[in-house]
């Protein structure tokens, strides 16, 4: 940990640390300054989430957000990237007021569940955000996703290049 | 909620516009490492999965294993293929994209957090007053 302590109340000194911590788990973990209470009304309340869920700083979009923050409840996030849509969607197992909450993820092959805790220490809070997949080969995939689908469109630029190469080619 | 999907929409991190990229321009290659990401193969399994020649899938494999995607090895007359050392490289890769999104993501967190401290604050002036 790495985390800093000390500083401004405001200091957003803290990184998110992100680990594979087996076959099936990923976990991210980062402190936020602030009660877990608020911290957990900013995961909740689908006005809040949905300003820091889709960053500024990524090229997508979070356009619509809907929400039924209980155990059995639904939600469905909608997102946008150069006009495209995407939909992530599933239900919430398990909510605990400013200390746990669990959903499942229903938009791809086999369950994933999402496991979110906060722990308050003088007014920080502590977030673990925990994915348990469903099979290693869901993670693997998930991970080979990034690199072997990813970028359709640098995939395409790419292909034009070889096409220009091999005509200069020859090994 | 999960990223596996939506990062397929996102530009992905930067590291990997190397030379993998050309190895990974071919949709039958991408084939080939999803296919090896569940089980060793032989270049005849391959072969027979996508419908190729032998030749046609030594060639793939070849352009595999110089971008050090694939591993081969022959044991008598099979050659075996297995995910190569590259493929560590991707996962560290790809779970650094990840953790720079939630990054991003804790730091707009912050300041919907501190935005709710500040309104608690002046709620509790207001009772007061």
């Amino acid at each position: 940990m790495d985390a800093t302590r000390s500083g401004e109340p405001t200091s957003m000194g803290s990184n998110a640390a992100a680990e594979r911590t087996s076959e099936r788990e990923l976990v991210v973990t980062r402190t936020v300054n602030g009660p877990a209470r608020l911290v957990f009304e900013a995961w909740t309340r689908a006005e809040l989430f949905e300003r820091w869920w889709a960053p500024k700083s990524f090229p997508i979009s979070l356009l619509s957000c809907e929400m039924d923050v209980r155990a059995g409840g639904g939600y469905r996030l909608v997102f946008g990237y150069e006009g495209a849509t995407m939909e992530f969607f599933g239900r919430y197992l398990e909510v605990t007021p400013h200390s746990r909450l669990a959903w499942t993820n229903d938009e791809g092959d086999g369950e994933t569940i999402t496991t979110v805790t906060f722990e308050e220490t003088g007014g920080r809070t502590h977030v673990v955000v925990h994915d348990l997949y469903p099979s290693k080969e869901a993670l693997d995939d998930a991970v080979a996703s990034g690199s072997t689908s990813g970028m359709p469109e640098s995939l395409a630029q790419l292909d034009e290049l070889l096409v220009t190469l091999g005509t200069s080619g020859g090994s | 909620m999960r990223w596996c999907i939506l990062n397929r929409m996102v530009q992905y991190s930067s590291s990997l516009l190397d030379a993998s990229f050309a190895a990974l321009s071919d949709p039958t290659r991408r084939g080939v490492l999803e296919q090896l990401g569940r089980a060793d193969a032989s270049i005849t399994d391959l072969a027979q999965t996508f419908h190729m020649t032998l030749t046609g899938m030594r060639k793939h494999v070849g352009v595999l294993e110089q971008a050090e995607l694939v591993k081969t090895e022959k044991v008598g007359r099979v050659r075996t293929c297995r995910l190569g050392p590259r493929r560590l490289e991707q996962e560290r890769a790809w779970i650094e994209w990840y953790r720079r999104l939630w990054d991003a993501r804790f730091d707009e967190l912050d300041n919907v957090v501190d935005e709710l401290k500040r309104k608690e604050t002046l709620d509790g002036r207001n009772e007061i007053g």
